[in-house]
């Protein structure tokens, strides 16, 4: 193995979800992580979008690698977050999860057909939500390989 | 719907992999899993889009859940096939995971650049290819949400 680039370089990971108890869970759950990551919340789809064009107060955060959103959302909706990332040049190429409790199936179609990266649906249950939050958690960063290379 | 006797739903994986040696192992891998799914499997860019086109040999071909697509084809290249895939309307809404052996920073951009769904590296040993190919059957079609 060589040495792992995450350490010096950690994953940038932007979780949009307006629930606190949600964004906590799946602090917690990424905690875990064998590679280092940065969680960052955003609140709102309005919020979002700062944070991804640094604008404002987000002028100095990093460029995610990853990001999880959440579709209802305040302010703006999270189809209409997917939708400016996927048409976006520069943002375009960040993975997008979709972490919601809806399953109807006109989201689910709706978001791959705005090039959503795949679909997960939040379980109520509070150890299923952890397990699911890993699950994407290890598939990206350790089974994919993210647009910059960061977790080699 | 497709069902097998226990009537759980089974899934279309297309295969797009010129290599006899990979897809034999890749058919192995999907198949030790115990998720019900159906296995095809195309040799290159071009047999890929007529399958997905429903066209020549391939007129009955299903419509696959999850597409498995290598960068270095024959004929046509991946990152057309894919290109053509996430520009046709009634294709696009498809996963397609990239599986290729290029570490290129260039091909993995372009990938992402095209509507990858998620880019992995083929492993070159064989147990660790294996498990890549599991855990990306358990990630896609247990814990994600497939478009119908």
């Amino acid at each position: 193995m060589e040495p792992n680039e995450s350490s010096l370089h950690p994953i940038e990971i932007l979780l949009v979800e307006d629930n606190p108890g949600d964004s906590r869970l799946a602090k917690e759950a990424l905690k875990e992580s064998k590679l280092k990551n940065n969680l960052y919340i955003a609140e709102d789809g309005v919020e979002a979008m700062n944070f991804l064009y640094k604008t404002g107060k987000y002028s100095k955060m990093p460029r995610p690698d990853l990001v999880i959103l959440d579709l209802n959302l305040p302010k703006k909706d999270g189809r209409e977050v997917l939708a400016e990332i996927k048409n976006d040049d520069n943002l375009k190429r960040i993975p997008v999860v979709i972490l919601t409790i809806s399953k109807a199936e006109e989201d689910i179609l709706k978001t791959y057909n705005l090039h959503a990266n795949c679909y997960v649906t939040k379980p109520l249950d509070l150890d299923q939500f952890m397990k699911v939050v890993k699950s994407i958690e290890d598939f990206w960063l350790t089974i994919v390989k993210l647009p910059n290379g960061k977790n080699e | 719907m497709p069902s097998e006797s226990s009537g759980s739903y089974s899934f279309n994986i297309l295969l797009v992999e010129d290599n006899p040696g990979d897809a034999r192992l890749a058919r192995e891998a999907l198949n030790e899993n115990n998720i019900n799914h159906f296995f095809f499997h195309v040799e290159d860019g071009l047999q890929a889009l007529d399958f997905l086109h429903n066209k020549g040999m391939y007129q009955s071909s299903p419509r696959p859940d999850l597409i498995l697509l290598d960068l270095n084809l024959p004929k046509i290249n991946g990152h057309q096939v894919l290109s053509e895939i996430k520009s046709d309307e009634s294709l696009r809404k498809i996963p397609v995971v990239i599986l290729s052996i290029s570490q290129s920073e260039k091909d993995i951009e372009r990938s992402y650049e095209l509507n990858a769904n998620c880019y992995v590296t083929k492993p070159l040993d064989i147990n660790e290819f294996i498990e890549v190919f599991g855990r990306i059957q358990n990630f896609w079609l247990k814990t994600v949400k497939l478009p119908v």
